[in-house]
């Protein structure tokens, strides 16, 4: 039996994340040696792409489907499994045969892993990113036309392009403020030291609940997900919904006035004290320094 | 306009996840419960909505009967009644939920013009509750939804995506997932919570299909082993951090 592999293009990575998951499982399950690479042809319009998934599984009959954990990725499979009733494990990081097969999936915006019993007569599954390393590029997709289906909706303009600056998505250096930062103007600080190094602001959901900032620069599981070289955090405790969007950053530096906060579990470099005195500080440091 | 806002009760953990010791559950002793923020932004949508075009929200939720706080809570935000599909604290996989919710809906007298959810649960994120709900009644569906504007019989979305939003005009009734940040959610007031003890809530309790997708157990993340280097307290630590900034090519 063949594993099917739903790739945005030949070259993307998290799709190529996903061929090599399939490959592991079709080992693991002896199906065919090579899974099937595919693409959807057509304007994207989900339930479309949901039917093209199920026609597939209709004429095929795979072991499995393997996509992308991607926000569309997460639809179209979503849209496949309610068109064939059969179960989704979304954002999964492991496959175990069995019978029925167990996976493992992402819980809590990765705070949290959890087995599960997947009873499906096609495993549709879609890979959590960054949980397996990339199969080399270099295969060449079949090009599957889209399906028709008649609920399908497709958006019809795009609106608010991004307004040029750095993203938070894609910042090498994140200041982000916490319910220690205080109020709206107490961020002067933080965007400061943002400014200084090229960054972007970042903040926790305390903040946006008080309007302090946008829900735009909120990180966390209901956020942004950040992957900076170095992310600041200041006057943020560390709960574990906040540190699901930023567990990517290559370093994490807390200044927080209780030593005992949990995000010094998560740190690499600490600073106990005041946000309100050592970012000032901090910035001016960095001034003196390349003044001289 | 009536409108359905789903929503689930979840555990509020703080810094750390402690499991129970059969590990199928978070240890719960010391914990309070809370719904998904994007759920509570579903529901604070409903009643935006609802001052504007007239109507009533239905909140609804499938779970343990200590659910009925988070249902409380949404009404005391602004919801008219509530639906509370009992369980006996045992988890339902997503086709389950889906099919439960389904059968309510369609025993309301009163169809409704749009059926609101979250994104994604906050514990399970199973990303598609909504979209089989959507297509058991045959209705179209909208996810990742940041802005939704009513009007002339139709609901255009905003879905968020890299490098903008796209639009969707969906036709009404429509299914529409939703995401935080497409409002502020409102305070409860204390007359708001006053009322909310008196508003009508409906339970029946459905029968748990043989799960599909079937939770066996749970395990925290392999630890990240870091050690914390205190840099200093207070401003004298700042040489020390720009050193390292320095050390770390960000300067
Ligand atoms: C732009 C965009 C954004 C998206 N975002 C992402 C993303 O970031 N990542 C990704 O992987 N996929 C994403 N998706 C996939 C998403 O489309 C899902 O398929 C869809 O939103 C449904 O998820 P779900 O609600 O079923 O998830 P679930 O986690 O199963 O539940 C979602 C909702 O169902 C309701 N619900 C669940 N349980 C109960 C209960 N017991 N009682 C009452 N109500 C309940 C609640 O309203 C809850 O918020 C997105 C898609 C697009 C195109
Ligand atoms: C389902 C769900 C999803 C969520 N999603 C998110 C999310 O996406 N992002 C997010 O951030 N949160 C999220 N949360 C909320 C999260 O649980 C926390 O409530 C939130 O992160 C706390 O924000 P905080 O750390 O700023 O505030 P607090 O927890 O109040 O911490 C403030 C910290 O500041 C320190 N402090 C106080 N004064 C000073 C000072 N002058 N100088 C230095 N330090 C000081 C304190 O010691 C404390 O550690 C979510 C919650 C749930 C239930």
């Amino acid at each position: 039996m063949s594993v099917l592999v739903l790739m945005r293009d030949a070259g993307d990575e998290l799709s190529l994340q996903a061929l090599a998951f399939a490959r592991s499982l079709g080992q693991a399950t002896g199906a065919d040696a090579e899974p099937t690479a595919f693409t959807i042809d057509g304007p994207y319009a989900p339930a479309s792409w949901g039917q093209t998934v199920a026609d597939l599984v209709t004429a095929r009959s795979p072991r499995a489907v393997i996509a992308p954990g991607t926000e569309r990725g997460n639809e179209v499979m979503a849209h496949a499994a309610a068109i064939l009733d059969e179960p989704l494990s979304a954002n999964t990081t492991a496959f175990t045969p069995g019978d029925p097969p167990t996976v493992t999936r992402v819980r809590w915006g990765g705070s949290l892993l959890e087995q599960a019993l997947l009873r499906g007569g096609t495993l549709l599954i879609t890979v959590a990113p960054h949980a397996v390393g990339a199969a080399p590029a270099g295969v060449t997709p079949e090009v599957v036309p889209a399906s028709h289906h008649a609920l399908a909706l497709a958006p019809t303009e795009r609106v608010g392009a991004s307004s040029g600056g750095v993203t938070l998505e894609e910042a090498s250096v994140v200041v982000s403020g916490g319910r220690g930062v205080g109020s709206a103007e107490g961020f002067a600080v933080v965007e400061e030291l943002a400014g200084l190094l090229g960054g972007a602001v970042g903040c926790s959901r305390a903040v946006t609940s008080a309007g302090w900032r946008p829900h735009t620069d909120q990180v966390g599981q209901t956020g942004t997900k950040v992957a900076p070289e170095i992310y600041i955090a200041c006057g943020i405790s560390g709960a574990t919904q906040h540190m699901a969007g930023c567990k990517g950053a290559k370093k994490l530096l807390a200044i927080n006035s209780d030593g005992e906060a949990s995000i010094f579990a998560h740190a690499d470099y600490g600073v106990i004290g005041d946000v309100h005195a050592v970012l000032p500080a901090i910035s001016a440091e960095i001034r003196k320094v390349r003044g001289a | 306009m009536h409108v359905y806002a789903c929503v689930k009760r979840v555990p509020m953990t703080g810094g750390r996840i402690t499991l129970t010791d059969d590990q199928r559950a978070i240890s719960t002793r010391h914990l309070g419960f809370t719904v998904s923020p994007h759920e509570e932004c579903a529901v604070e949508e409903a009643v935006q909505i609802v001052e504007r075009e007239g109507g009533s929200v239905t909140v609804l939720t499938l779970g343990p009967s200590e659910s009925e706080e988070q249902l409380r809570d949404m009404m005391a935000i602004g919801a008219d009644r509530a639906l509370h599909l009992l369980t006996d604290g045992e988890e339902w996989d997503p086709q389950a939920t889906a099919a439960a919710i389904v059968t309510a809906i369609r025993a309301d007298a009163q169809p409704p013009d749009l059926i609101l959810f979250g994104n994604e649960s906050a514990d399970a994120g199973n990303y598609q509750v909504a979209v089989r709900v959507a297509h058991a009644l045959g209705l179209p569906c909208v996810t990742g939804v940041k802005a939704i504007t009513i009007a002339g019989g139709r609901a255009r979305c905003e879905q968020e995506v890299p490098g903008g939003r796209d639009v969707y005009d969906a036709p009404l009734p429509s299914v529409v997932a939703v995401k935080e940040g497409i409002n502020l959610p409102r305070y409860p007031s204390v007359p708001g919570r006053l009322r909310a003890k008196r508003k009508p809530l409906e339970a029946s309790s459905p029968e748990r299909p043989a799960a599909r997708l079937e939770m066996t157990r749970l395990e925290l993340p392999p630890d990240s082993g870091k050690q914390v280097k205190i840099l200093g307290r207070g401003p004298e630590a700042a040489p020390a951090v720009v050193e390292v900034l320095a050390e770390l090519g960000v300067l």
